[in-house]
This record gives C-alpha cells, structure tokens and sequence, in this order.
C-alpha cells in the first residue's frame, strides 16, 4: 500500500469513528430520558398493583374473568421488540428465548398467539412464521399509551372470548446500563400480589356496577403493564446501541492507530529510499 | 383530619401529597370525599378533580376520565392520559388487527423452528466476525 492509500484509509475510518461516537452519545442521552420515562411511569404501575391486589382479596361477590384461573391451552404472548437496530445482541437474545419457549409448548400440545410491538419482531415473526394477531410498530423514543391500546385489547378481546388461556409480556429488563436480559411476565390470569395487612372481610362500594368498575381497572392495569415493557425496553435498546457504538468507536480507534503505524513505517521507508538514492547517485558522480 | 391523595397518570405522576377534602367527577356526579370514607371504586368521567389543601387552598386537575379508589386513609386518582371512548377504541383495535394482517399476508400460521435456527444463527454469526475482527485489529 503507498503512503497515500494509507492515508485515505485513515481518513474513512476516521469518518466512522466520528459517526459512532455521535451514535453512542445520542444513544447515551436518550437512554437517559428512557429511564426518566420508567421512573414516571412507576407511580401508576404501583398504585394499581395495589388496587387491583386490594380487589383481589376483597370478598367480593363477583369474579372477573382475568382473575380466574383456566386450563392452560392457547397461549398468547406479546412481544415487544426494538424498531431499529444497531442494538447489539438485544432482539436476538430476547427472540431466541422466546423461541426455546414456544417450542417446549408446543411440544406440550399448546397454540401459540402472538401480539408484536416493534419493528425488528414483526420482521422476524413474518419471516420464521407464527399466527401474527396484532401487530404496531414505530413507536418511536416516546411512545404514547393510546399506541398500544389497539393491540393490547386485540389480545384482551381473545381472552374473553376464551381464545386464550394465559397472556404472557415478552420484553427486555433494564437491569443495568451494561446487561438487559430477556424477561416473561405473566399478565393474565392476574397474580395479585400478597396483602396481609388485608385479612378482615370487606368489600368496595362499587359506582356504578362492580362488572364494569372491575372491566375498567383491569384493563387499564394490563395495559399499564405493557406500557412499561415497552417504556423498559426502549432503555434497553439505547443502553445496548450505546455500548455496542462505544466498542465500535473503540475498535476505531484501534484500527487507527495500527494504520498510522504502517503509514509511518511506509514514509520512513520512503525518505530512506530517497537518502540512498541521493547518496548513491552522488557518489556516482 | 388530612387523606393522603395520589393523582397518577399511566405516563407520569400529576400529584401527591395531604388534601382535607376531595371533589372527583364520578361517573354517577360528583363525588366530595372527606377522611375516613369507605372504600369504594368508581369510574370517573371527564372533569375537574379538585383537592382542599391543608392550607385551606384550593388546587385543581382536569381528567379526561379514569377510576377513583378510596380507603379510609389514601385516595388515589388513576388518571388516563388518552382521550378514551368506546368506539375509538375499537378503531384502535381494528387498526392493530390490520396491521397484523398485512404483517401475516404471506407467511404460514406455524411457526418454522428451522428457519428461526437459521436467522438467529445468521445473527449470531455476524456478531461472531464482528467480535474476530475487534480482535484481530486489538492484537
């Protein structure tokens, strides 16, 4: 290679080092805001899983169906899933769990139902297959509630026509800046939470009817649920594009520094080629 | 005699803190919700939620619908933050069963375990030249 080639070279890397560095520190501010979205959605995630608790052990007369326990037949799952990528192994990891999963129940003779948010999900669910029910994608760094109502309630409306048995949330867990592991998450039948503090009979005063009250809240508490998943998992997907752009840039920097290297071993030669030649031609002379 | 009171929406929280007396649009009118009252769980409909602070000020939200939840010692507001009715909701659901639909237009209803191997195996293996490649350039 001559110097020049070298040079050129140096430059293009260069080049890709400065959009990955950019990549990684737009991914490290976004991921920030990410996490500051899961701390605001925490406090309504929290006080329904009281209620809903509360109701749970609350003698009430009337059983709602998402709290009773079926025969575990159909199963529907939703998957949620980063739009873009450039995220590392984060999608994969979470497909290929996913995956082992479905495969050992239908092993077990279950139906599987499946319910993607998420771009790279519905590209992969359409390519291996999977009876797709509902599907949304570009949610975008802010995803609004009112985006996953539709799909949600697709799966909602499937459980009570007794479609399915169980709904699982398949998503990644923030568990560090560093480490996002694949996570399922039962949403229904609901596991309500142990409330000792609670053993007295008693009952809420219902307005207006406890049906459509209960209809309400659990609804709502399901799709808080999944808001959360997908809130959690863009977090994920900026932690892992941040550092999988951080060792892009580090590598970078590498390379650079082994072609700056060879630059200058090649202009050394050079200047020792002309030296000799100057020396040699004179001493011609 | 103050009730501790959380207004909670499913994006952020709106409120917390001690309130003498609640005012909460109900779906049955308004209800006034002092310390001490029953539990009870209601629907809420569009309206103003206003809350008599301690300081006897008054403050006031607007919701546009969400369940209201009274124990003797906490009231807590579970605002929605969308604009919410029944038929809109259905739209929603429709829309998302479209989409579905095109998403499924051209593919089988099982899903092929072979296939995935190999997609997630494509995957894998890019990750793989990508990690001998760091560490070729890292010696």
């Amino acid at each position: 290679m001559s110097a020049k080639e070298i040079r050129t070279k140096i430059g293009s890397v260069k080049n890709t080092q400065k959009i990955t560095k950019a990549m990684e520190m737009v991914a490290a501010s976004k991921m920030r805001k990410a996490q500051d979205r899961m701390t605001s959605a925490r406090p309504y995630a929290e006080k329904m899983r009281q209620v809903v608790s509360h109701i749970a052990h609350a003698k009430s007369e009337y059983r709602h169906p998402f709290l009773e326990n079926r025969d575990e037949r159909r199963i529907g799952l939703i998957i949620v899933s980063s739009d873009r990528g450039l995220c590392g192994g984060l999608n994969g990891n979470l497909f290929r769990q996913a995956l082992r999963n479905f495969q050992k129940w239908e092993s077990e003779g279950k139906e599987l139902d499946l319910c993607l948010i998420g771009n790279k999900g519905t590209s992969f669910f359409s390519r291996v297959g999977g009876k797709i029910s509902a599907q949304v994608g570009q949610l975008g760094d802010t995803p609004k509630l009112q985006d996953l109502i539709g799909p949600v309630n697709v799966m909602l409306e499937l459980y009570n026509e007794n479609k399915l048995d169980k709904l699982y949330l398949v998503s990644n867990e923030f568990v560090n800046r560093m480490t996002q592991s694949p996570k399922f998450e039962q949403l229904l039948p609901l596991v309500p939470e142990d409330a000792s503090d609670l053993s007295h009979h008693w009952d809420y005063i219902y307005e207006p009817e406890a049906p459509e009250v209960m209809d309400q809240l659990l609804t709502r508490y399901v799709e808080s649920l999944v808001y959360q998943g997908v809130v959690e998992n863009i977090a994920c997907e900026q932690a892992a594009r941040m550092v999988a752009m951080k060792s892009a840039s580090d590598n970078a920097g590498k390379a650079i520094d082994e072609l700056e290297l060879v630059y200058n071993k090649a202009r050394q030669a050079a200047i020792t080629q002309e030296l000799s030649e100057i020396v040699s031609g004179a001493a011609a002379v | 005699m103050t009730v501790q009171v959380d207004i909670v929406s499913a994006e952020r929280e709106i409120f917390s803190g001690e309130a003498e007396m609640v005012f909460a649009p109900a779906i049955l009118g308004e209800v006034g919700i002092a310390p001490g009252h029953a539990p009870m769980l209601s629907r809420l409909g569009p309206g103003e939620v206003r809350l008599r602070l301690p300081n006897s000020e008054e403050s006031s939200f607007y919701v546009s619908g969400g369940l209201l939840e009274v124990q003797p010692k906490v009231v807590t507001i579970l605002s929605d933050t969308a604009e919410r009715a029944e038929d809109l909701d259905e739209s929603l659901v429709l829309k998302a069963k479209e989409a579905a639909e095109i998403a499924l237009a051209d593919t089988d209803a099982t899903i092929d375990y072979a296939k995935a191997r190999i997609e997630l195996a494509e995957t894998i293996a890019q990750l793989q030249t990508i990690q001998r490649l760091r560490g070729r350039t890292g010696r």
